[in-house]
């Protein structure tokens, strides 16, 4: 069988500086699995690679999504293969209603994966669904995307449009950055509940208090470019006493 | 000395010149109105076409731009009118409207709406009617605020007018729909119209105006149009103007505007047609505590050129102005904005803020951005800027990463990004109809890219 994600040796540099020095990842669907690492290690950078940020360039190595090569894919075809990104920072864009840009993208996924385009009703009514869920209002469904939001508000965002367009691959990049604890509790809540069998989850991130709430299957820890220990949840919980000091010295 | 220096040169200017001794018997006005056309073409034999080495056209070279001069237009036939105006699309489809319409530059009554109008309170008169007439109304048709006293598009208007509509609206008049100019040309050969419009609103009315240029494509029609707006006291106009003119029109529009006390003025012109245009706006606050709102959205591309040219001075206290122009420039296409805000001694506590922004679609778009401030009193707030770029890159990646292709990702943010001035226009119905020239625009833009 084949594995839903396949990193093998993946070298990556952003302006001509090395920054993924030979990554090996595999995530099987149904598994969720942790991504930890101190600031610089390159933690968003395998983030945005997978997700096909322009000005990343690989300069060795393979990504496999679904026995596909991943990095031939346009962002946009990703996207609509089932790749999302839930994003550290989401964009703000003025003028674009929050409405009009979720239509705009479940559409297109729908229209690549050769569906019909939904219905305003049915479309409304999904959106509904997912983002009473996630205490995404009325309110800020009107506003333009991101726009005026709050940190917290932002990030619910970004796990309702994952709900909303129910990918394949959850790839969460920093998702409890500048968010209180009760707002970790809701978008926490939204990833678990986005657990599923054909599903795969990755979770990026510096501390280990999401994983008190999104529990892991399998920890890893990045740094300076490079997947130094694989471990259980336990080795989050080790990470959090010793800190990642043993880990530096371990990758140089 | 007899000998006065000739600026006149170029072929084009030449024809210029043969066309005003063909005409000047034969358009309307007696004497007194001929002695004014003579002294505006005067202007003209003078200073030649604009060039780039006047300040004012330093952007817009209108000597080597205008390689021809059409001949004036001729009043078409009374029945072609309505069949032209019906064979052609209307970019204002579903607005709910009354209607004056020009066509070729002179107005037919038995298209327009002016037996509802006079009803609510709206005298319309054919401009021929005011300038055969020769009394001061022609006098006054024809004169030029003393700020745009030198400009020769203005000048040449004067001296080649023929048509238009002066409309008179009573005080206190609150019009129910808005009121559409609509100048379409028809012709099949390249002529050039001189249209010479007068908006006179009374103290405390309100009402919407739309100004829409329309014409066929691939026909060098030479359209200069200029409309004179008087806002009374107190009064409240949202205008609109809307130049969709044939994609070989050379479009030369002027707007001249005095606001009285706490008159209020919404602008928004729309920019899409034409191979050359330039939309000029001469602004005076002759009240005090006048708003004034002046927005531009544009979209161009091919080797299109259109400027926008503001001079907007503020002479007495208390105004608040607001200026904000968008273009979007794509292929070879060169926009251009120049705005000038002047804020005299007497204008204290008056606050302007001034911004043109530019998106460029392509590496060989062009967009020039010349914003001014003089200021002679102490009082004031005024600000102005001007930012140029690319799409951004950041908002065009969130886009895709949610699985929305280039093509309509940047589609949202071109829209998102002129939606902002046409919303600034505080008219929904008017934004919506004018909206659907943008979407238009991207539509053909799409097409054209694959």
């Amino acid at each position: 069988m084949t594995a839903l994600l396949e990193i093998k040796n993946l070298h990556v540099s952003v302006d001509d500086r090395e920054i993924l020095k030979g990554v090996d990842l595999t995530v099987e669907a149904g598994q969720t699995h942790a991504i930890m690492g101190p600031n610089g290690s390159g933690k968003s950078t395998l983030a945005y690679v997978l997700a096909g940020r322009p000005g990343y360039e690989v300069t060795d190595g393979s990504v496999t999504y679904k026995g596909e090569n991943l990095l031939e894919m346009a962002t946009d075809e990703r996207a609509a293969a089932g790749v999302f990104l839930a994003f550290q920072y989401p964009i703000e864009i003025p003028g674009v209603a929050t409405m009009t840009f979720l239509k705009a993208a479940l559409n297109a996924q729908r229209k690549k994966q050769g569906l019909e385009e939904l219905s305003t009703p049915d479309f409304v009514r999904r959106v509904r669904e997912v983002s009473e869920k996630l205490n995404v209002t009325q309110e800020m469904l009107r506003r333009p995307l991101n726009v005026g939001f709050s940190g917290g508000e932002k990030k619910r965002n970004e796990i309702m449009q994952m709900a909303l367009l129910a990918p394949s691959l959850c790839v969460m990049d920093e998702t409890d950055s500048g968010l209180d604890i009760d707002a970790l509790r809701v978008v926490a809540d939204g990833v678990t509940a986005m657990k599923s069998p054909d599903r795969g989850i990755i979770v990026i991130t510096h501390y280990q208090r999401l994983l008190n709430h999104i529990i892991p299957d399998v920890v890893h820890v990045l740094s300076a470019g490079k997947i130094v220990k694989t471990g259980g949840k336990e080795l989050a919980l080790e990470l959090e006493e010793t800190g990642y000091a043993g880990f530096v010295g371990a990758a140089a | 000395m007899n000998a006065e220096p000739r600026t006149i040169r170029t072929e084009t200017e030449q024809a210029i010149a043969r066309h005003f001794e063909d005409v000047i018997a034969s358009v309307p006005g007696g004497e007194r109105v001929r002695d004014l056309r003579e002294a505006a073409f005067d202007k003209f034999r003078r200073a030649g076409l604009p060039h780039r080495r006047i300040e004012e056209w330093k952007y817009t070279d209108l000597r080597a731009l205008m390689k021809q001069a059409a001949p004036p237009a001729r009043r078409p036939l009374d029945t072609a009118p309505a069949h032209a105006l019906k064979e052609t699309p209307d970019p204002l489809d579903g607005l709910d409207r009354y209607r004056l319409v020009l066509v070729d530059g002179y107005f037919f009554d038995s298209l327009s709406s002016r037996a509802a109008l006079r009803d609510a309170g709206i005298e319309v008169n054919a401009t021929a009617a005011i300038l055969g007439a020769g009394h001061d109304a022609a006098a006054a048709l024809l004169s030029t605020p003393e700020q745009a006293a030198g400009d020769i598009a203005i000048a040449l208007n004067a001296a080649f007018a023929t048509d238009g509509v002066s409309v008179s609206v009573r005080a206190g008049v609150v019009l129910d729909k808005p009121l559409e100019i609509l100048h379409l040309s028809t012709a099949t050969v390249p002529h050039a119209a001189a249209i010479r419009n007068a908006i006179h609103i009374g103290a405390g009315a309100s009402l919407k105006i739309i100004e829409t240029y329309r014409g066929p494509a691939g026909i060098a029609h030479q359209v200069n149009a200029v409309t004179q707006i008087v806002v009374g006291r107190g009064a409240i106009v949202a205008y609109a103007r809307l130049q969709a003119e044939g994609d070989q029109t050379l479009h030369l529009g002027t707007t001249t505007l005095t606001l009285a006390d706490g008159a209020r003025f919404d602008h928004l012109t729309v920019t899409a047609g034409a191979a050359v245009s330039r939309s000029q706006m001469f602004l005076v606050t002759g009240g005090e505590r006048t708003w004034l709102g002046i927005h531009g959205a544009g979209m161009i591309g091919g080797r299109q050129h259109a400027d926008t040219t503001l001079l907007i001075d503020h002479a007495l206290p208390g105004a608040n102005t607001r200026v904000l122009v968008k273009n979007v420039i794509d292929d070879e296409a060169h926009g251009v904005f120049q705005g000038k805000i002047i804020v005299e001694p007497d204008a204290q506590k008056t606050d302007a803020k001034m911004m043109s922004k530019a998106l460029l679609l392509s590496d060989t778009s062009e967009f020039a951005a010349k914003p001014e401030l003089e200021i002679f009193a102490d009082d004031v707030q005024c600000g102005h800027g001007a930012t140029s770029g690319r799409i951004d890159a950041e908002q065009l990646f969130y886009l895709m990463a949610r699985g929305v292709p280039r093509a309509e990702a940047e589609r949202l943010l071109i829209e998102a990004f002129l939606d902002e001035a046409i919303d600034a226009l505080g008219d929904e119905a008017i934004g919506a109809a004018l909206k659907r020239t943008v979407t238009a625009w991207l539509n053909k833009r799409g097409s054209r890219n694959g």
